[in-house]
């Protein structure tokens, strides 16, 4: 590269130039878009060092436990910054989802050493953090020692920081004041509608106002388009069929899945008027229009039928449909995104969220090693190179979710998604209550779910069983 | 004192020890089975979820008092009992079918028997998932096929009423071929003689079958039984790749029921619980199956 490149790159790092005008500079100057996305980063990592001594832990060798996922990509394609950053080895395990969740918790229930830090979600921390395998990285955070200057912890959306963080009391508030900060948000999905818009124009429909709407119209997708179904939603006997559409649906009806008592004792709420008319039209809108085989549907199959066609609608992760709007899918630059609120009386859409986050393994020898890299792969550096370079979307930064690149590249790709993020974006939190049998709760009530929708019990009397169920759990382990 | 008269005493001393070196190995195999499983009862007495830590204590029998009041249990108990008797009775069925078809040896009987256990080479997991793309409603092939058959909307491992079906059909297909090859070997080790005897007197082949070969057969059909019997009530991979025990609790066995507890709600107890009901059972039925052995060999001994 010549040297006034390379003075060129410098004049970024003084922060004398934008990155727009170092894009443009480094086009001009016959750099590629690859070589000038590399120098950008080197540049950005050689900021990022300035205040802090991030060759404290050099030679150390970190063992992250990684899921397969864009994310985790995002990181490996920046890995070599981090190690040139602090001088330090990283090396990772990379698992696919399916079994993911099973390898982690066999590796903290064993107390093993092997991995420094890993990747989890939210609602897996109501676990490992009462059963002792995570630290609470608040300490850490709030240590000038020990967290660099630039780190700019309050940038992250006030949401997510709340979401992850928990005082470990059942039924406890999210985010409040005595909370442990079981893990760092990383990228984030929440939940609304992804759809279609050539087959919405061929059936003359609009997105959905609302659920009523969207019954409706999913029906008469499914009639018009003679082959595709109208809207895909997950279905299979696990948790993950409950946290995404249908928990947010279920959150803007006004409907909680737990009450709290006044002695602290938690109560299944499943069974009330108004969860029974949501749980009503969501299993109406799935016997008529939804997949055939349903009650095997994980997120993977919603996205891959909405990316080759097979379905017009999903009501899913906004991520889902974001990933099959690219790539090689078959419908790629077809899809539309779509702000929902569920309930026709809710002023704004409710979405639940996942949140991606990184977590330190308790029982890990060299925590202090592992936190530098928790903040350099959360930090805003990082952030903005996934998400404007890479899949990393959405950005848990407000900075970067403001970031004019980004907002650009996904408007010139993702036709609505960003008006999409800013509408849903507000309401957007976890909606469940958090509480240490938060898998046997939500397996229950999607495996209620499936009998419902395959008409193996009423409604009512399923709720009323499953509110039942799930009572006698809570109390035969104190909490209820 | 000669060198020889010294080494007696040695030599005597290594010919004690040697029984105690050989049966050594044995015996490290037998500790280490038996420490998990004496862990696995310490577990199942204890009230303990790794994410309820201040609730630890010791509660004796009380896991197993719960179960007896447990309506899912029960369903448990009769989902995995109703998957074993069905794979196994299908299979040693159709195994016996196909090892008869096979007896002769001819090139091209041995090129078929050596393709027949080609779905045996399967990983379960593996073949699972691919009957699972197999009966997808929008590609699936056998989904076309049964469309085809004029039968529409049959939703496979989907729908209660199928997925039992659905997941023994896969079962069936995997593990046929071990019934069939253990059979076909059985058959064709049997001596001649009684089957020469029947034909030159003509005997019809009905009564051959029922009063020479099947009880000829017996022991390798107790056998082959008796394996899969153990291997079947202790079904995981097939149904969790397919349909993670639903829908609904339609298919939720022991071995699944079990993961779930630990890997999902982390209530070790539970799991363990579940594990040593499931062993209780296992136990029993290789009891019954190792007497009816047995005595049959007597019975052939005794003839012979």
């Amino acid at each position: 590269m010549s040297q006034k490149a390379k003075d060129f790159f410098e004049q970024y790092k003084a922060g004398k130039i934008s990155r727009r005008d170092l894009m443009l500079g480094a086009g001009k100057l016959g750099i590629s878009a690859a070589t000038a996305n590399f120098m950008l980063n080197a540049a950005s990592t050689q900021a990022l060092a300035a205040d802090f001594d991030w060759k404290k832990f050099k030679g150390a060798k970190l063992h992250l436990l990684l899921n397969k996922h864009p994310y985790a990509d995002a990181m490996i394609a920046d890995l070599d910054n981090f190690k040139a950053l602090t001088g330090m080895e990283a090396t990772y395990d990379i698992f696919p989802e399916d079994v993911y969740f099973d390898k982690v918790t066999a590796a903290l229930s064993s107390k093993s050493s092997q991995y420094d830090a890993f990747m989890t979600g939210a609602y897996m921390t109501w676990t490992y953090g009462p059963a002792g395998w995570v630290d609470d990285l608040g300490a850490y955070i709030k240590d000038p020692a020990k967290t660099n200057p630039k780190y700019a912890w309050d940038d992250v959306l006030p949401g997510l920081r709340a979401s992850t963080a928990w005082n470990g009391v059942p039924g406890g508030a999210l985010g409040s004041a005595d909370a442990k900060q079981w893990c760092i948000p990383w990228a984030y999905e929440l939940n609304s509608i992804a759809y279609n818009r050539k087959m919405y124009d061929k059936a003359g429909v609009q997105p959905p106002m609302n659920m009523p709407d969207l019954v409706e119209k999913a029906a008469k997708l499914t009639k018009d388009l003679g082959g595709p179904y109208g809207i895909g939603v997950r279905g299979s006997r696990s948790w993950a069929t409950i946290h995404p559409g249908f928990l947010s649906g279920y959150a803007n009806y006004g409907q909680k899945d737990l009450t709290v008592g006044a002695d602290g004792k938690l109560k299944a709420a499943m069974n009330t008027a108004g969860s029974k008319a949501y749980h009503k039209l969501f299993i109406e809108m799935v016997q008529n229009s939804g997949p055939k085989n349903w009650s095997t549907y994980t997120w993977y199959q919603v996205g891959t039928d909405l990316g080759a066609g097979a379905s017009a609608t999903i009501y899913d992760a906004d991520v889902l449909g974001y990933f099959m709007d690219g790539g090689d899918n078959k419908e790629k630059g077809n899809l539309g995104f779509h702000a929902f609120a569920p309930n026709p009386e809710a002023k704004a859409p409710t979405p639940n969220i996942w949140i991606w986050s990184l977590a330190m393994n308790s029982f890990g020898t060299q925590k202090d090693a592992a936190w530098y890299f928790m903040q350099w792969a959360s930090s805003t550096e990082h952030d903005l190179f996934g998400a404007t370079k890479t899949d990393f979307v959405n950005p848990v930064r407000a900075s970067v979710a403001n970031d004019e690149a980004f907002k650009t590249r996904l408007n010139k790709s993702y036709a609505g998604y960003v008006d999409q993020l800013a509408a849903s974006s507000p309401g957007a939190k976890i909606y469940f209550t958090p509480q240490p049998l938060f898998f046997d709760v939500t397996t229950l009530w999607a495996e209620t779910l499936q009998k419902m929708v395959a008409k193996e019990v009423p409604v009512d009397e399923g709720l009323d069983q499953l509110a039942a169920t799930i009572d006698k759990q809570l109390k035969d382990a104190g909490l209820g | 004192m000669t060198a020889e008269t010294i080494q007696a005493p040695r030599r005597r001393r290594k010919t004690k020890l040697l029984p105690y070196l050989l049966s050594l190995p044995a015996l490290l195999v037998c500790v280490g089975i038996l420490i998990p499983f004496v862990t696995a009862v310490y577990y199942s007495m204890l009230r303990f979820r790794l994410n309820l830590p201040a609730m630890k204590g010791f509660i004796w029998f009380d896991n197993y008092i719960n179960f007896l009041s447990d309506s899912e249990f029960w369903n448990t108990v009769r989902v995995s009992l109703l998957y074993t008797g069905l794979t196994v009775g299908v299979e040693l069925v159709f195994g016996l079918a196909i090892a008869m078809l096979l007896q002769k040896q001819t090139r091209f009987n041995n090129l078929a028997s050596i393709l027949l256990l080609l779905p045996l080479m399967t990983a379960p997991a593996l073949a699972a998932l691919m009957w699972k793309l197999m009966t997808n409603p929008n590609f699936g092939v056998l989904s076309y096929l049964v469309q085809l058959a004029g039968v529409s909307d049959f939703k496979w491992a989907s729908a209660p009423s199928t997925a039992l079906f659905t997941v023994v059909l896969v079962d069936v297909w995997v593990y046929t071929p071990f019934i069939m090859i253990l059979l076909l070997a059985g058959l064709r080790s049997l001596p001649r003689q009684p089957f020469e005897a029947a034909a030159l007197d003509g005997v019809p082949r009905r009564f051959v079958f029922f009063r020479i070969t099947l009880p000829m057969l017996a022991p390798y059909m107790i056998t082959a039984t008796l394996f899969r019997l153990l291997d079947s009530i202790q079904q995981f991979d097939i149904i969790y790749s397919m349909t993670q025990g639903g829908p609904g609790n339609t298919l939720l066995v022991f071995q699944v029921r079990s993961y779930l507890e630990f890997y999902q709600y982390t209530n070790v107890a539970k799991s363990a619980a579940l594990l040593v009901i499931l062993w209780a059972i296992t136990y029993a039925l290789s009891n019954i199956f190792i007497k009816q052995w047995l005595k049959l060999r007597e019975r052939a001994r005794g003839s012979a």
